[in-house]
């Protein structure tokens, strides 16, 4: 069983059926999961709500990284003020202390806020393995309507017991106008 | 199953938005129209648009050639006006480029759907604005190619940045201002470049969305993180833009110049900040939404709105004002009392007077809804606003300085031609980069506008359910 499941994964990505309204697209994960199916990918030109927990997909901890990203700038600007006017260049304004960290404040705040946003942005990038030009999912010339109106389910090769043909006949039992096999 | 359908509660601000986007239009016109505003041949209005940014922006190279090849000199500054335009139209620029992200951000955050349409252009005239703005420092430090001096690095000289001074925040925070608005810009901008990508026919022009929209395919995974990342930024760019122009007047504010040191400054500029920032996004939409016809998406609506955000900043800034001339009163020091007096009698009082009518009282007419509808009404306002506050910068940096605690160093402050080649000249490089940017990326964002249409039809079908129940 597992030989011929890792046979369909190497010669094919997956099935994609093609959906006009978001709701059609829903309906189709929830019964492809009824079916099965485990391995999925939903496209669509917007962010659908419900749509990446009816696929099943674990909600990502970009927050998490996002205030660590700003604690490690906050402590990046006050210890970079710190080393600085403490350490490697006392120098004596008006008789002011030396760790006048009042007067810190704008720039590790500046700092927290350019590490929290450095975070969001590359975190979100990097986890969504961007950049990358190529992707079987191109290979459909439909698949260019993903940007403009039509919503995409994808069921993975490596999804359970995949059989192409099988799977093909069960989406377009779904209401897909359109539904195709992508090889790798 | 249960046939009842779960009762919704209607963001009201959703259906507010319904009368502010053509509700016949599908995803696909939406995509279709804005995609097509780029891949369709050049307007002519665009062109001779462009052409005056050219001739303005050769001005720039030219009077910069002259300022790199014979030094500051050429500026009017001098003792006791040390500051003149180069800070003058800095504050300007930073000030307008603070629209762009305050639609962007704190509108998202406060549900303001109404924002939907105009965010990218914003933020766009945003990043550009800033540019202009990052410009002016630069050529006042005099030698230029020293620039990076302003930044802690490890050098041969053994010295290092004075942290306690306003001046070095502002590094920082402009620094930071333009990265994180950059950065927030092109996270929006990435879906919709997809969009370019698949509609465009041209190889080369799909190639490079292609390469541009980092070969975003709108899976369900990459929308989650893409959701909480852009909300995460609004989040993070809301206190940021705050701050920004909190720094810029902590530039005055911490000094001891009389007429600078007043702790009113940092919000009253936030406000004037806002206030000139609404009035060059009016200014740059209304000729925008008649030559590509967007009345569809930048409606009416849109322009009433941000002429009621200028009516009440305006009004927080005449609050400024009024301040300052009672606290040159109450504060009973002999020093403030003149500024103000010389201020408004002395050898600068017609731009003080000037500034007063432009910021303060011709805005007053935009508490009539008829004149808000009349577009070249508002375009004026929106110009005369950009004057006010541009004169309020010179005002504030000019009759501060000109009168110092010691008569002997009282002195005035002439621009030479120089100046004023230099500040048009950026108005130039500001209106080329916006034009460029019309011309090559989608001017509204198209995802988000999609997933507004989407959100008010489920809203509209929930509705139905209940009235039909």
């Amino acid at each position: 069983m597992t030989k011929k499941a890792s046979d369909n994964s190497s010669i094919y990505h997956g099935v994609i059926a093609e959906f006009s309204t978001s709701d059609d697209l829903i309906h189709a994960v929830n019964e492809s999961r009824k079916k099965g199916y485990v391995q999925m990918d939903a496209y669509s030109p917007f962010p659908v709500h419900g749509l990446s927990e009816a696929l099943g997909h674990r909600p990502s901890n970009l927050l998490v990284a996002v205030f660590c990203g700003g604690l490690i700038g906050a402590l990046t600007g006050f210890g970079l003020q710190y080393y600085l006017s403490v350490i490697a260049y006392p120098y004596n304004v008006g008789g002011r202390p030396f760790n006048s960290w009042v007067s810190f404040i704008p720039i590790i705040f500046e700092l927290a806020v350019l590490f929290a946003a450095f975070t969001a942005v590359f975190g979100m990038i990097g986890r969504n393995g961007l950049p990358r030009p190529y992707h079987p999912v191109f290979k459909v010339d439909r698949f260019e309507g993903v940007t403009r109106d039509k919503f995409f389910l994808c069921v993975e090769a490596d999804s359970g017991e995949f059989d192409a043909k099988k799977c093909q006949a069960f989406l377009e039992g779904l209401g897909s106008s359109y539904v195709e096999i992508i090889e790798k | 199953m249960n046939p009842r359908p779960k009762r919704k509660t209607v963001d009201p601000s959703v259906r507010d938005a319904a009368e502010i986007y053509d509700d016949r239009s599908s995803y696909a016109d939406v995509a279709d129209r804005i995609s097509g505003l780029v891949l369709s041949p050049t307007r002519r209005g665009w062109i001779i648009g462009f052409i005056g940014a050219v001739a303005m922006l050769a001005l720039l190279k030219y009077s910069l050639y002259r300022l790199f090849n014979d030094g500051i000199g050429i500026w009017g500054i001098n003792v006791p006006v040390g500051w003149g335009f180069a800070i003058i139209n800095f504050v300007w620029w930073v000030g307008i480029g603070h629209a762009g992200t305050f639609i962007s951000a704190i509108l998202l955050l406060l549900h303001q759907k109404w924002r939907t349409s105009i965010n990218r252009f914003a933020e766009a005239m945003t990043l550009f604005a800033v540019a202009c703005a990052g410009l002016f420092p630069l050529l006042h430090v005099g030698r230029p190619d020293r620039a990076y001096w302003l930044f802690p690095y490890p050098n041969t000289m053994d010295i290092w940045p004075q942290f306690r001074s306003p001046l070095l925040w502002d590094v920082f925070a402009v620094s930071t201002y333009a990265t994180v608005s950059f950065l927030f810009w092109f996270v929006g901008l990435i879906p919709d470049l997809a969009c370019m990508r698949d509609r465009a026919k041209n190889q080369v022009v799909k190639t490079i969305y292609a390469v541009i929209s980092l070969g975003w395919r709108g899976s369900a995974r990459h929308w989650e993180r893409y959701e909480k990342a852009y909300k995460v930024l609004a989040g993070l760019a809301a206190p940021l833009v705050i701050s920004v122009h909190t720094i810029v007047g902590f530039d005055f504010a911490v000094s001891v110049i009389p007429g600078w040191h007043a702790t009113i400054f940092p919000p009253y500029f936030v406000a004037g900040a806002i206030f000139s920032g609404f009035a060059m996004v009016v200014t740059l939409s209304i000729p925008i939404r008649k030559i590509y016809r967007l009345e569809g998406y930048i409606t009416d609506k849109h322009m009433d709105n941000m002429a009621k955000v200028m009516l009440v900043t305006g009004m927080i800034v005449t609050y400024g004002y009024a301040m300052e001339a009672f606290m040159g009163w109450y504060s009973a020091s002999q020093y403030e009392g003149f500024m103000i007096w010389n201020r408004m009698t002395g050898p600068y009082a017609p731009f003080y007077w000037a500034l007063i009518a432009c910021n303060a009282i011709i805005p007053q007419l935009l508490w009539s809804p008829k004149l808000r509808k009349n577009m070249l009404v508002l375009f004026i306002i929106s110009l005369v606003v950009n004057t006010g506050m541009w004169l309020e910068r010179f005002i504030i940096v000019v009759t501060s300085l000109h009168r110092d605690y010691l008569p002997s160093s009282w002195g005035m402050y002439t621009p030479t031609v120089w100046d004023w080649t230099t500040y048009i000249g950026s108005i130039g490089l500001f209106l080329f980069l916006t034009l460029m940017f019309i011309r090559i990326m989608p001017i509204i964002a198209i995802s988000e506008l999609q997933h507004l249409a989407h959100e008010r039809k489920h809203n509209r079908i929930d509705h139905d359910q209940e009235s039909i129940r």
